[in-house]
């Protein structure tokens, strides 16, 4: 009865909890500072959000461990650089109108190039592995060092820095407070997203069948819905959220890195353990917790900033252990 | 004689390393209701997955309308015209009832949504709860839903998995007639261990026994032999 209990009201505890616990750094820190910390954790947390939003949906609908997923993330930095580079007297010009418009492209063209690799993975790597997970790790992680070497091999192995469109630099002064303009940005960007994203889920008959194909794929194609075209769609579209994952948060950190989606990856995981399996909403929540989290705690105790996030994933795990918004399997 | 719908020809199932029918021959005819029974981990939800393509035959033929469907995929088998309601039901429980519904409709012509009407007027608690989470519905509405879903689509036939299991005596009586009314339309295959709803709908039955089909006959005969219900299915004769 007890558990019953616990499940029952451990997402709304949980969340009420981490509400609270958000306020708590402001006794460590001038509201200032707290409020610079907590647009760049939400900020962060909506670029954890785009990347671990295909995961989930990947991991949900699959049930698929996709190790290569980080590298997508990789891929759409690189093709946006590549973009931004070629196009560099948009990137550069004091125009808001050329900023946006080459910042489109960079986005339309590393959803589509990582959509692409994302489809090549499904269709060559993963598809010979459903139903096996320890197989999908090591082929996943095969496909995720393959395309790494590849990047170092378009894009040569050193480091890059990424350029910034000049509308996107800078910062306004809101009640005194100093708030760097990108931080909003990309959380407009992870806001539309998410809008977008649920409305295809909720309002269209594939997003409805996707939904399905969450909690049962068997009984969809029963249904007679070809659930392996499904599997690549979601795929590509997963690869292709990452992109954008990528291109932003290559921009907040203004630099690119062939290994730099394996370093998200690990958030991206502990962002799809606390929200849920196939759940965007549960993303989204937990990304922004991760997000949120890590820069209070970086900033507090730089020590522990991993290790919080890792705390609060054993602590869902223990509360309930398929994630606050997990879809009913 | 009439036509033969479905028929199952010496048909071989693996799981794994696990055996599970071991040649199951059987027909189903156009009309009425075709029913497989027997004791559990008898073959019979596996009968009808394989029939699905939910798990491939690994021999035999499956013939559906004369046409081979055993190295078909599932949806290209549905889409012939098969319904199926798995023992679980398959529901959908993130999605509404509506939803539910519109996932399954593979048509959304003028002919699927009078369907869709006649349908909610058979079945009047969905309409009640349309815009309600499927998770939320009681097991005799989850069953309901289960079987609106297959009954939207114009089928053939209909592939039905132990439906009463967990529901109370008033709710078998509802499916009963139910099933009834659906077989004016559609052949239908039913697994099922209550005999009281096997007897109530079946028209002829097949008992199965370690993955193979033991015997066959009609329904009216098993219901009045005795001797075969407690050699295959485990009914007391004290209940005389």
């Amino acid at each position: 009865m007890a558990e019953t209990i616990l499940q029952r009201w451990g997402q709304k505890f949980f969340i009420l909890g981490a509400m609270t616990l958000f306020l708590l750094p402001l006794m460590g820190m001038d509201f200032k500072t707290y409020l610079t910390l907590t647009i760049a954790g939400v900020a962060v947390g909506m670029m954890l959000f785009l990347i671990a939003s295909g995961l989930s949906l990947i991991f949900g609908l699959m049930d698929v461990i996709n190790f290569a997923h980080g590298v997508c993330f990789a891929w759409g930095a690189y093709v946006a650089f590549t973009v931004f580079k070629y196009f560099e007297s948009l990137v550069v010009a004091p125009s808001v109108f050329k900023n946006l418009l080459v910042f489109f492209m960079a986005i339309v063209a590393a959803m589509i190039v990582v959509a692409g690799v994302g489809i090549v993975v499904e269709r060559v790597l993963v598809r010979r592995v459903y139903g096996s997970h320890l197989f999908q790790i090591l082929i996943t992680f095969g496909g995720m060092v393959v395309l790494t070497e590849l990047i170092k091999i378009i894009w040569g192995p050193n480091d890059e820095v990424m350029p910034v469109p000049a509308t996107f630099k800078g910062n306004w002064d809101i009640f005194d407070v100093i708030v760097l303009k990108y931080p909003i940005i990309a959380i407009v960007i992870g806001l539309i997203v998410y809008g977008i994203i649920q409305f295809v889920l909720k309002n269209t008959k594939v997003g409805k069948i996707v939904r399905a194909g969450v909690e049962d794929p068997d009984m969809v194609q029963a249904m007679g819905h070809n659930v392996f075209l499904l599997f690549t769609a979601v795929f590509a579209a997963g690869a292709g959220l990452a992109a954008v994952g990528g291109v932003a948060m290559s921009m907040f950190t203004q630099q690119v890195y062939s290994e730099m989606g394996g370093a998200y990856l690990i958030f991206a995981f502990i962002v799809v353990i606390i929200g849920g399996l196939g759940s965007i909403t549960g993303s989204l929540v937990g990304a922004l917790i991760v997000g949120l989290s890590y820069n209070y705690v970086a900033y507090l105790f730089p020590p522990l900033a991993m290790g919080v996030n890792i705390l609060i994933m054993v602590i869902i795990l223990l509360i309930k252990p398929t994630g606050l918004f997990a879809a009913g399997k | 004689m009439s036509e033969t719908i479905l028929a199952a020809e010496a048909v071989h199932t693996h799981i794994g390393e696990h055996h599970i029918l071991q040649g199951i021959t059987f027909q189903a005819q156009a009309d009425g209701v075709t029913v497989l029974i027997g004791r559990n981990g008898a073959g019979k939800s596996s009968t009808l997955k394989t029939i699905m393509g939910l798990l491939p035959a690994s021999q035999g033929k499956i013939l559906f309308k004369g046409e081979e469907i055993q190295n078909k995929k599932p949806y290209d088998i549905a889409r012939l015209g098969i319904g199926f309601i798995p023992e679980h039901m398959g529901i959908f429980t993130d999605l509404t009832v509506e939803e539910n519904m519109q996932v399954a409709m593979l048509r959304e012509d003028a002919e699927s949504k009078q369907r869709l009407e006649q349908i909610l007027e058979m079945f009047t608690a969905l309409k009640k709860f349309w815009k309600t989470k499927a998770g939320n519905l009681s097991g005799g509405q989850k069953q309901m839903l289960a079987i609106a879903r297959a009954i939207v689509n114009d089928i053939t036939l209909l592939l039905i998995d132990e439906p009463t299991k967990g529901l109370a005596p008033i709710v078998i009586d509802a499916l009963i007639d139910a099933i009834n009314q659906i077989k004016q339309n559609s052949v239908v295959v039913l697994v099922e261990q209550n005999f009281y709803m096997a007897s109530s709908v079946g028209d002829t039955f097949h008992i199965l026994d370690d993955g193979k089909v033991v015997h066959s006959g009609m329904m009216a005969d098993l219901v009045a032999d005795k001797e075969l219900q407690s050699k295959y299915l485990g009914i007391s004769r004290i209940a005389d």
